[in-house]
């Protein structure tokens, strides 16, 4: 190891080990660290948000990856692509508000609605609802600012009560909102009616059609693939972002130790407060776009009472399953929750117990894995899959050693 | 005027029923300091026990209503000993998620075992009413408030006299000295548990009761015990059973007259009052009526 960062140091300088000067050139600081990935020179470094190579390099690959990949898929694993993608952007605000400053919300599926029924406001062309016909380029906005605004409104309310108080405070308002998404039917249409959920026309293009994009002739849906991979990737780097600021780091010392982080300067009610916003803004993104996973219909009953509840718990099980705290942890929480259902059905072809005539439905048993992944990883991983990669990642750092 | 009374009993009814349900709840919140988001499943599992062993075991209701108790409390048991022992220790929050893990595999369970038809629990009152004058009380509801009222007073005699209840209190008010004092912590909070699956059982035998029947999806009633004993406070016994019998009165008397005096509150909104009396207490008095103010230390 000494070796190789000898020869990669260039002999006009001598001082390797020392630390450069801030303000130094990054050329500098690359070199001194190549084999010695945790070599840190300043803070801006070991904050970055890549900061080693290998993350940068797999990330990169990850992303090329994404980026081929719908032009091998058939279109229902391209669906399924673009379901991970708007689920991962709704995972990733409930971990902000449950991972990240700890805040437990039941009530993700009432601003996921909300922003839902804000975007088929805005950008609904239906003559028969409510509806503005606006480009996407304003409904979807829209569709985050809407419930972020009703979030900071609420979270006073919320803020009131800690832990679990909250919990059952953010389940009321799943079930009294989703009593107003039945009852306003002039823009949702009712429940088990619907109405169709604005179309998906940025800039004058209608990603809902086939057609060219930056010159690649595509299917509708591989353009909505890559519509919605833009959104996740926005996302998650916003989050991430985010998390690594002052704003993150107050979120992380409310949910350690509320009284500590009130001590140390934290306002605690604008820190939860801010969270709640920023994370009903999320799912008001991710509402906006379900449409586009349920053929451009929305349906009322799928935000309120029992749906809308199992839906708060799907994205609790992605947080969870995912990994508290970590954004990546929600896209493979995101990706995990909605895969299931397709690895289950390929193996209930081998399994004779699964299926109409046997022990479970097909949908039962994804339900009870559901419930099941949620306990087990709780109880033996409660960092989730993010935790089981850094269990395999450290195995491999310190190979042969075991630590 | 018989509409009114009519009404305040069919809320006093269902009222107990959500008594019922905010006893578990209360009682595994003390013991544990987890919000038992499982009580829905284990409700309407016993429900289900309930209907099995009358119909299918050809039990006798007051004889099936003893055995799915017991069942459901063993259920709550192995479900405290499996999934909440290995938490003890972890944060609340993690711990109550594992119970959401619960809720979502055993209602699946029971949505299995139930099937698409509408159950039955074989109660004996079913849909005979009792004439007062011009007053028409459904028996059923008189039932529910008797059998509420009495299983309060077992379980808060149990709590009082008994060696085990007063060790389940030692435990809930601080469970490191009662573990110094020789109390098997662990086996007290299954026997909360058990207590509480118990509870759900008996609760279930009654929300098919009264000819209207049961589906998986009535487990969602069980939510509303949470406004119940919000009402009360969380960590109050006496404030689950007045809780309960409030919101269950606010929503039949809702159910009654908004239809006529607020229309444009929509269908159904009897539904979601006892929800919106819960968010006006917690701005209110958080702890509610009976529950102890939350005192914070550094």
């Amino acid at each position: 190891m000494t070796s190789r960062t000898a020869t990669s140091t260039p002999a006009s300088s001598p001082s390797t080990p020392t630390v450069p000067p801030t303000g130094s050139s990054a050329k500098t600081s690359s070199r001194l660290r190549r084999g010695r990935p945790e070599l840190y020179t300043d803070y801006a470094a070991d904050m970055a948000m890549f900061n080693t190579p290998a993350k940068r390099l797999w990330t990169g690959l990850l992303l090329v990856g994404l980026l081929i990949l719908p032009f091998y898929l058939d279109r229902s694993w391209t669906s399924l692509f673009i379901t991970v993608f708007i689920f991962a952007i709704g995972a990733i605000g409930l971990n902000l508000v449950s991972g990240y400053a700890g805040q437990v919300s039941l009530g993700h599926a009432f601003f996921i609605g909300l922003g839902a029924f804000t975007a088929a406001y805005f950008g609904g062309t239906d003559p028969n609802f409510l509806g503005l016909g606006l480009d996407m380029a304003i409904w979807l906005p829209m569709a985050g600012i809407v419930p972020a605004i009703v979030g900071w409104a609420v979270a006073p309310l919320a803020s009131r009560v800690r832990g679990l108080y909250l919990a059952i405070v953010t389940l009321g308002l799943l079930f009294v909102g989703g009593h107003f998404f039945n009852e306003f039917t002039s823009l949702t249409g009712g429940p088990n009616l619907g109405r169709t959920a604005a179309p998906p026309v940025l800039f004058g293009v209608d990603f809902s059609s086939a057609g060219p994009l930056l010159g690649i002739e595509m299917t509708a849906r591989q353009r909505i693939y890559f519509l919605t991979l833009v959104f996740v990737i926005v996302a998650a780097v916003l989050a991430r972002n985010l998390t690594r600021s002052k704003v993150g780091r107050a979120f992380a010392a409310v949910r350690d130790r509320d009284i500590a982080a009130e001590v140390m300067g934290v306002p605690l009610a604008r820190t939860k407060q801010s969270a709640f916003a920023i994370s009903s803004f999320y799912a008001g993104i991710c509402g906006g776009l379900i449409s586009l996973t349920s053929g451009g219909r929305l349906d009322p009953i799928n935000f309120a009472g029992a749906e809308g509840l199992f839906l708060s718990v799907t994205f609790l099980a992605m947080v969870l399953i995912g990994g508290p705290a970590t954004i990546s942890g929600s896209l493979m929480g995101a990706a995990f929750v909605v895969f299931l259902p397709r690895f289950v059905e390929t193996v209930a072809h081998y399994v004779p117990a699964i299926g109409s005539s046997g022990l479970f439905s097909v949908q039962q048993l994804e339900n009870i894995l559901f419930g099941v992944f949620i306990v087990a990883f709780l109880i033996l991983e409660p960092r989730g899959l993010f935790g089981l990669w850094l269990r395999v990642r450290n195995y491999w750092k310190a190979y042969p050693f075991s630590y | 005027m018989e509409a009114l009374i009519e009404s305040i009993m069919r809320g006093l009814g269902q009222g107990s029923v959500y008594a019922m349900l905010g006893l578990g709840f209360v009682i595994v919140y003390k013991g544990t300091e987890v919000v038992n988001f499982a009580q829905p499943a284990l409700m309407i599992l016993g429900a289900f026990l309930v209907s099995w062993f009358t119909f299918d075991a050809g039990v006798p209701f007051f004889a099936a209503l003893p055995l799915a108790m017991l069942a459901a409390a063993l259920l709550g048991a192995a479900i405290e000993r499996i999934a909440l022992r290995p938490m003890v220790g972890q944060p609340v929050f993690s711990a109550a998620m594992v119970t959401v893990g619960v809720f979502f595999a055993l209602l699946t369970v029971a949505t299995r075992l139930i099937g698409t038809d509408i159950r039955r629990t074989g109660d004996p009152w079913g849909l005979d009413v009792l004439l007062i004058g011009d007053v028409r009380l459904f028996q059923v509801d008189i039932a529910k408030l008797v059998i509420g009222v009495l299983a309060f007073l077992v379980v808060g005699a149990y709590f009082k006299y008994s060696r085990s209840g007063l060790a389940i209190r030692a435990t809930a008010s601080d469970q490191e000295t009662a573990l110094a004092q020789g109390v098997k912590v662990g086996r007290m909070f299954g026997l909360s548990w058990a207590l509480a699956g118990a509870l759900g059982a008996l609760a279930g035998a009654f929300i098919g009761a009264g000819g209207v029947g049961f589906e998986p999806i009535s487990a969602l009633v069980a939510l509303k015990a949470l406004p119940a004993i919000i009402l009360g406070g969380l960590d109050s016994i006496k404030g689950a059973l007045i809780g309960g019998l409030v919101i269950g009165v606010i929503e039949s008397l809702s159910r009654t007259y908004q239809p006529g005096i607020a229309p444009w509150l929509g269908a159904n909104f009897d539904q979601v009052v006892p929800y919106l009396v819960m968010l006006i207490v917690l701005m209110i008095r958080p702890y509610g009526l009976f529950g102890t103010p939350e005192i914070e230390r550094v």
